[in-house]
């Protein structure tokens, strides 16, 4: 249990998966403009990360994963390089299913989150946890923790960056520098901010 | 209309200062900064791009007029990512340290806003060719800014280029040190941010 909770914090804060490893970056620059809207996209992406990332850890390691088919007589086979297109797969589905109940049961949520669900498919942080989570060959209920904390982390950078850039349309920038040069350099500062976390151990 | 005539080689030259992909599109940012700690791996990032950008727009050009508009998203990301596994298993079998190196970041082109970007805006409405030299055209232009921060942060960082020391012995021993912030995440940032200012400084591009 402690592990887990170390490793919620860590992907939340330590690794957050925006400021740390880049991820997501192309939503995070493009939604940021108003609070609500980002927050919006911040509760989709924890959303599909809790479903995706577990989802995939089963595919790898029932269907994909070297002798992960032993259960179907075929231990020999490696199909470990199928894993980019079965992702990504599952992530579209995933997000087309999603959406589709959200709209089934709950209209104002449906429309609340808009277009960001269906651009969610392409969010690199969501195909990127499942990368990591093969990479550093978690067990299943720590994909799961992982997933739910790199959707936090995402979604508390995304909230974060959009009130600091509803403040900044009142300060005068230098002309080169505004829009999605001075965003970076903000990006630049908050990112060193969460480094101070790195001393945290639990 | 000849190959290279003057508006087929606007696609191949508009991308790389004028309409850039990272620095005016906003487009393809995550992994533009992942890989930027040292210039090795930013020259075979770029080069897996471009191969991956110039390819799949040319299959999405063939296929523009038979996909229904409603599946093509899918059809898209389906041929974008069984051509970023050709170009995984090609770096794991030829170049397996840098691969080891990139990690999930080359996994990650499949999910490279410039990819489906521009398979989106340009191949969709044009033949072949000529979305062959925009998929070229824009993948220079992302190795550009890539090579840039990462010619910033390796110097700035480790104090060599291509993983040779090129600050000499002296300057260390008279009190210089490396500075260990470029090699960090936030290092990526500020860098990417001062070269997008000089960049649009130069093209006078100038946001709201």
């Amino acid at each position: 249990m402690e592990n887990l909770i170390s490793l919620f914090v860590e992907s939340v804060f330590v690794n957050n998966i925006l400021l740390a490893y880049f991820l997501g970056m192309c939503s995070f620059l493009a939604v940021s403009k108003r609070v609500d809207t980002a927050i919006g996209l911040g509760a989709a992406v924890i959303f599909v990360e809790v479903i995706t990332v577990p989802v995939n850890w089963a595919i790898y390691h029932y269907l994909l994963a070297p002798g992960a088919l032993s259960w179907a007589g075929l231990p020999d086979v490696d199909l470990s390089f199928l894993g980019f297109i079965s992702y990504i797969a599952v992530i579209a589905a995933l997000v087309q299913l999603v959406e589709m109940i959200i709209d089934k049961y709950s209209p104002a949520l449906y429309s609340a989150l808009g277009i960001f669900l269906p651009l969610i498919a392409v969010n690199c942080a969501i195909l990127g946890a499942s990368l990591f989570m093969v990479e550093r060959e978690y067990t299943f209920v720590e994909s799961a923790v992982f997933g739910l904390g790199s959707g936090v982390g995402f979604a508390l950078a995304i909230a974060a960056m959009a009130a600091i850039r509803e403040k900044l349309r009142y300060s005068h920038i230098p002309e080169g520098l505004r829009g999605l040069g001075i965003t970076m350099l903000i990006t630049g500062l908050m990112a060193m901010a969460f480094m101070s976390f790195s001393g945290i151990s639990l | 209309m000849s190959l290279l005539s003057k508006k087929n080689m606007g696609f191949l030259k508009d991308p790389l200062m004028d309409n850039n992909p990272i620095s005016t599109q906003v487009l393809g940012i995550c992994s533009a900064l992942a890989v930027t700690v040292q210039l090795q791996t930013a020259i075979v990032m770029s080069l897996a791009v471009i191969s991956v950008l110039s390819f799949s727009n040319v299959l999405i050009s063939l296929v523009r007029n038979k996909v229904p508009s409603n599946i093509r998203i899918i059809v898209e990301l389906a041929i974008i990512a069984t051509l970023v596994i050709l170009v995984d298993q090609v770096l794991k079998a030829f170049l397996y340290d840098i691969s080891k190196q990139l990690s999930v970041f080359v996994g990650l082109i499949i999910t490279n806003c410039i990819v489906l970007g521009r398979a989106e805006a340009f191949a969709l409405q044009n033949k072949p060719w000529p979305s062959f030299l925009d998929g070229v055209g824009n993948g220079l232009g992302y190795s550009m800014i890539l090579i840039a921060v990462a010619f910033g942060r390796e110097l700035l960082g480790s104090g060599s280029l291509f993983g040779f020391q090129v600050i000499p012995d002296a300057a260390y021993a008279a009190g210089y040190q490396n500075m260990g912030l470029m090699v960090l995440a936030p290092g990526a940032f500020i860098l990417l941010g001062l070269i997008i200012w000089v960049q649009r400084t130069i093209t006078g591009t100038v946001a709201d």
